[in-house]
């Protein structure tokens, strides 16, 4: 479904990786592991569409991503660094609004089912700004049940989640894959999920 | 459209959240405008004749206030890039927020224009006529000034480089606009310089977020 070949990545004058071929199927996952600085956030980059390659191409079902017709933007879910929430905003109108503007048709219902399923009951009305980190974390995985993509590319999903939620994390993309979903995921932990496969830049 | 809705709902509602953004560029544009009437002092003709000047000069300094938030708080949080990848195309997001930006910054500046245009010893027509010149500006001031926004996010001491880059891009404006009122005063009639006016928004609706959108991808890179 996802496939990449020769992928190259250029930052400034360094050359991250040459010549990269991935492919990840459905019921697959991807772990792409590496030190610190080896281009495991640039690789996602490229992957979720942000940035271009500097030579290669990826495909989405044997079709360019850069293709204005292609299918692949309602098919992927990424999460970065940045959790992509609005502080003065509370959990339920981020949920709300970010699948508005992705275009989706979404129920306060399942929004609420998603933060109690991340243990966020009783707060889904508090701004953002006065949860904590991991619970702000626990909001932007929240996204993840109720976008329904196909392929998850995930940068350090398990950063600040506490044993818990990682827990609860790994159970998620397990399903997600086991449902015939796919992954692609960065992290400096060995996880527990099957059907992975490790690239290591 | 529900998308391009969402968005300018969600940046009305952060600004509901934190009233001060539309409250300083209204301030700026009411105390900008009054220093000039307390500064010349009481000679009507004189006034007048500045009036629409002074006013558009205020208007155009007051919606540069607010640009360079327009697009940095979502690109120091993440949510630019989720909207880069949107299913929605981007260029449907940038128009909303600039709708949004028009709303909080240009709006509350067209209804106070006619209280300071009082100021300046304006008849009720000059009034009218200024008022319906900002509307047709202001939208275009966002519109253009999405494109500097866009074009500084990310680059430090972007603030300057935005007022360098934009201000000029704003005169067509601040001439047909002002030149509006001047003209219908001196018995010309507006016409003219309002279609002109509204030629420059039509242009700047198709193209400018376009031209955003595209600045912003680079930044994103």
């Amino acid at each position: 479904m996802l496939s990449a070949h020769g992928l190259t990545c250029v930052r400034g004058d360094r050359r991250l990786f040459a010549q990269l071929d991935l492919s990840v199927d459905a019921g697959e996952w991807l772990h792409v592991r590496g030190e610190n600085g080896a281009g495991k956030t640039s690789l996602l980059r490229l992957l979720a569409g942000l940035s271009q390659p500097a030579e290669g191409e990826i495909r989405w079902c044997g079709q360019s991503i850069r293709d204005s017709d292609s299918p692949y933007r309602q098919n992927l879910l990424y999460f970065g660094h940045h959790g992509a929430l609005k502080e003065d905003l509370t959990a339920m109108e981020n949920l709300g609004f970010s699948a508005a503007m992705d275009g989706i048709a979404y129920r306060d219902g399942e929004a609420l089912a998603a933060l109690y399923k991340f243990g966020l009951k009783g707060r889904e009305e508090l701004p953002v700004r006065v949860l904590s980190a991991g619970q702000k974390r626990r909001v932007m995985l929240a996204r993840l049940a109720i976008r329904k993509a196909k392929l998850w590319v995930l940068d350090e999903p398990f950063t600040a989640l506490d044993v818990k939620a990682v827990d609860l994390l790994a159970n998620l993309i397990s399903d997600h894959v086991a449902g015939g979903g796919m992954a692609v995921l960065t992290s400096h932990q060995t996880m527990p999920i099957p059907g992975g496969r490790v690239i290591q830049l | 459209m529900n998308a391009l809705l969402a968005i300018m709902q969600r940046d009305l509602l952060m600004v509901m959240r934190r009233k001060s953004e539309v409250l300083t560029a209204l301030f700026f544009f009411v105390i900008v405008s009054s220093l000039f009437p307390l500064g010349i002092g009481p000679e009507p003709a004189l006034l007048r004749k500045i009036a629409p000047g002074v006013l558009w000069v205020g208007a155009l300094l007051a919606t540069m206030l607010g640009l360079q938030r327009m697009f940095a708080a979502d690109y120091a949080d993440g949510t630019l890039e989720q909207m880069a990848i949107s299913p929605t195309p981007l260029v449907v997001l940038v128009l909303g927020k600039v709708a949004a930006h028009w709303l909080v910054s240009g709006l509350p500046l067209v209804l106070i224009a006619p209280v300071l245009g009082i100021q300046f010893d304006l008849d009720a027509s000059a009034l009218g006529v200024l008022v319906l010149a900002l509307l047709l500006g202001t939208p275009l001031l966002s519109l253009i000034g999405a494109i500097g926004a866009a074009l500084t996010l990310g680059v430090r001491g972007g603030g300057v480089l935005l007022s360098l880059l934009v201000l000029p891009l704003y005169v067509p404006a601040l001439i047909f606009g002002a030149g509006a009122v001047e003209s219908h005063v001196s018995g010309l009639g507006a016409g003219g310089h309002l279609s002109l006016l509204a030629a420059l928004l039509t242009l700047a609706l198709f193209f400018a977020p376009w031209a955003a959108t595209a600045a912003l991808r680079i930044a994103l890179e």
